[in-house]
């Protein structure tokens, strides 16, 4: 019989037994070595019926197809466009999936998007060796023209979403931010001043927290709380003119949830 | 590269605002702590929030300039190391690290904040060098005004070692100080659009119009200063600017 | 008489006493501080991450590349000029080897890894503690990992083997010295780093060579407490 050598949901680093016996399969962030099942990363060990499996506490991003994800751009080249994805690699979005719009030969590509731009936009190819291809052609990809920018780690990026995108709708909820979650760890934000950096606050609470149990309830109590003291406080929300359009992001959550 | 940080940054300063929620004249949290590793004759971590960096003294004997033959030798160096931030290459120090050295250097110098008269031994032949070396731990904004203050603490926790005249014992220290007879300190300014605000953030720097570093002394006079960025400023704008250093300086001098 | 009793007390086996914390420099991804006695390392990890030049790059996995170095004010005596030397290169690349054999960068073709290692105060067995800080660090970074490794002086002074020479040992002038830093993994029992300077005879180094691994197990504890304590 096969026995599990450390607790599940314990974090596990690399080079630890945590299961012995042939019983047990490894799966991600898991090898086998012998009788015994050795974690290969630091992360939350996860054991599903047989399957042992690591989530990742850590680590840059890995492209996905079908990611959708926020990239910057950093160059222009003569077919398209380089974007910065918070990767080990950089990302191309070519002319012909940038836009529906016919480009003529020679155009300035930088009257569609230029240096610096940021854009929601979803990953169709990732080779083996790493090249990615991007698109914008899809429900909610496009470019950010306002915000805030923040880079929290991508192994949380499911936490900061929820369940069917709850946790995230939390956040917007008590803030009136819009806010848009990319897999790859970047992350939009906009709205009131002082309900932005809430929303911040938040979004680290999460990155920070996220493997104690009871997340959802204490980001409610901070949320809750960081809200509240707002609106003791003498007003400093006098630029709030979006309010009653806060909150809703344009487009469904589920783009963000594969 | 950076038109939507800027246009954000700009938003929230039209709204009296800082993009972390600080005021514009608010540091943020400085700590200093003196004497943090055993080999150098003086030293000082400075964390100014996440900036952090470490300064080491060193002292020994040396010969003088030629042309200053009584005075002892000072020497600033800032490393920048790739450790601390994704964005410093290995590498010799590029010219934000000498920038940043030479501002100090000049900080300490033109205050007179050591009287390197009375580090001569000889005259002529033999004068104590003051080495300062500024290392970054964690890069996160302000390494200027950080770096100053790192080699102001670590010359004030410095002790002479041993010295029969011809060797240095670095094994056996004195209780003897360096003549420090000033502590300068060093604020920089910075300016995005029409605000000028203290101690920017990473985020900040990378939008920066133009910045003044200017180091103060005793009495808030004014020993060295090094405008920084690509605007220009106005002659009012400098005043203000000095204003708020000067304010800012003498808060900070109680932490030292 | 000889050197039968330790100038800091300890025994031949026992290690001075070490800290370790995950996660220091915030900046990077991946981070740690270990320190053994006297002796402080810090190590960054950045990346993986874009490699430049071009001609670097293994289509066939990521590379590591390594970077040691002690700040100027960091030894005992003398200034350290900074900008490196010959030791602080060939240190650079034996670190290197001495974590590579853990790594797996499959997943990472033509991108790099790097780690850097800064020594702010050193008392001896700094490429040892460098490597210990980068396993902590790279562990931190998320990498896929077989193993950590974990490193330590071993030697002889005198005609006492022992562990972890600090340097009022290793610079011992009663008798004949011998240096050896080794790099374990734990698991495996095999030697990643081996170097040695000195005079030692084959039965002491067997022998030195067993008190390491068993030293190095001890190191590998405390690296990986220091790697659940962030949490």
């Amino acid at each position: 019989m096969g026995e599990l050598l450390v607790a599940d949901k314990s974090i596990v680093v690399p080079g630890e037994e945590v299961a012995a016996g042939m019983d047990f399969l490894p799966t991600e962030g898991v090898y086998r070595d012998g009788d015994k099942l050795v974690a290969s990363r630091l992360g939350l060990l996860a054991v599903d019926g047989r399957l042992v499996k690591l989530i990742p506490l850590s680590g840059k991003y890995l492209p996905k197809r079908g990611d959708v994800i926020i990239g910057k751009v950093t160059d222009v080249t003569i077919s398209g466009w380089r974007t910065d994805i918070n990767s080990a690699y950089t990302a191309m979005l070519s002319m012909k999936d940038a836009t529906s719009e016919f480009i003529a030969r020679g155009a300035d590509l930088t009257r569609y998007f230029t240096f610096g731009d940021y854009l929601v936009t979803k990953i169709v190819n990732v080779t083996s060796q790493n090249l990615v291809d991007l698109t914008m052609k899809g429900p909610g990809l496009r470019k950010l023209s306002e915000g805030r920018i923040i880079a929290v780690a991508p192994n949380k990026v499911p936490r900061i979403i929820g369940k069917q995108g709850s946790m995230v709708s939390m956040i917007k909820d008590a803030t009136g931010c819009r806010i848009i979650v990319g897999q790859n760890g970047i992350v939009w934000l906009q709205g009131d001043p002082d309900q932005e950096l809430v929303a911040v606050s938040a979004l680290r609470k999460i990155e920070n927290e996220s493997h104690i149990s009871g997340l959802t309830d204490r980001i409610k109590v901070f949320l809750d709380g960081e809200v509240k003291r707002l609106h003791l406080a003498p007003s400093m929300n006098a630029g709030n003119d979006g309010g009653s359009e806060g909150g809703r992001s344009e487009f469904s959550e589920r783009e963000f949830q594969q | 590269m950076n038109e939507l940080l800027k246009a954000n940054i700009l938003k929230w300063f039209g709204k009296g605002k800082r993009y972390d929620g600080r005021g514009l004249d608010e540091f943020r949290a400085v700590v200093i702590e003196q004497g943090v590793t055993k080999n150098a004759e003086g030293s000082a971590r400075v964390k100014v929030g996440d900036t952090e960096v470490i300064a080491g003294v060193k002292l020994s004997v040396e010969k003088p300039y030629p042309d200053t033959p009584k005075d002892g030798n000072l020497l600033v160096n800032v490393e920048l190391l790739p450790l601390s931030s994704p964005d410093f290459e290995a590498g010799p120090p590029g010219e934000e690290a000498i920038e940043v050295a030479r501002v100090v250097d000049r900080g300490l110098r033109e205050s007179k904040a050591i009287d390197i008269r009375k580090l001569c031994v000889q005259e002529g032949e033999k004068v104590w060098a003051v080495s300062i070396d500024i290392c970054t731990i964690n890069a996160a904004g302000n390494l200027l005004d950080a770096s100053a203050l790192a080699a102001v603490a670590a010359l004030k926790n410095a002790r002479f070692p041993e010295y029969d005249g011809k060797t240095v014992d670095y094994k056996s220290m004195t209780d003897k100080k360096l003549p420090i007879a000033r502590f300068p300190v060093s604020v920089t300014v910075t300016k995005i659009g029409d605000s000028i605000f203290v101690d920017p953030t990473v985020e900040e720097e990378k939008v920066v119009d133009s910045r003044l570093t200017v180091a103060i002394t005793d009495g808030g006079r004014i020993c060295a200063m090094q405008k920084g960025g690509n605007s220009p400023l106005s002659i009012d704008e400098i005043g203000r600017m000095i204003d708020l250093a000067v304010a800012k300086a003498a808060e900070l001098s109680k932490q030292l | 008489m000889g050197y039968d009793k330790r100038v800091d007390g300890r025994k031949p086996d026992e290690l001075r006493p070490i800290v370790a914390k995950a996660g220091v420099i915030k900046r990077a991804d991946g981070s740690a501080m270990f320190k053994i006695g006297d002796t402080v390392a810090y190590a960054a990890v950045y990346g993986p991450r874009d490699l430049f030049p071009k001609f670097l790059q293994d289509p066939q996995r990521g590379i590591l590349r390594c970077k040691y170095n002690m700040m100027p004010f960091s030894g005992a005596g003398d200034r350290v000029r900074p900008g490196g030397s010959r030791r602080s290169k060939e240190i650079s690349m034996v670190t290197e080897k001495a974590l590579l054999p853990v790594l797996n960068l499959e997943d990472f073709p033509n991108a790099v890894v790097d780690v850097f290692i800064e020594l702010p105060q050193t008392d001896a067995g700094t490429r040892c503690a460098g490597i210990c800080a980068a396993a902590i660090a790279l562990a931190d970074a998320g990498l896929s990992m077989k193993d950590m490794v974990a490193s330590v002086s071993v030697g002889k002074v005198d005609n006492m083997v022992a562990v972890d020479l600090n340097y009022a040992e290793e610079s011992y002038e009663g008798g004949d010295v011998a240096d050896v830093p080794v790099a374990f993994i734990p698991r495996t029992g095999q030697i990643s780093l081996l170097q040695m300077d000195g005079l030692i005879d084959g039965e002491s180094l067997k022998r030195a060579l067993e008190m390491g691994r068993k030293a190095c197990m001890q190191i590998s504890e405390i690296q990986k407490k220091a790697l659940k304590e962030k949490f």
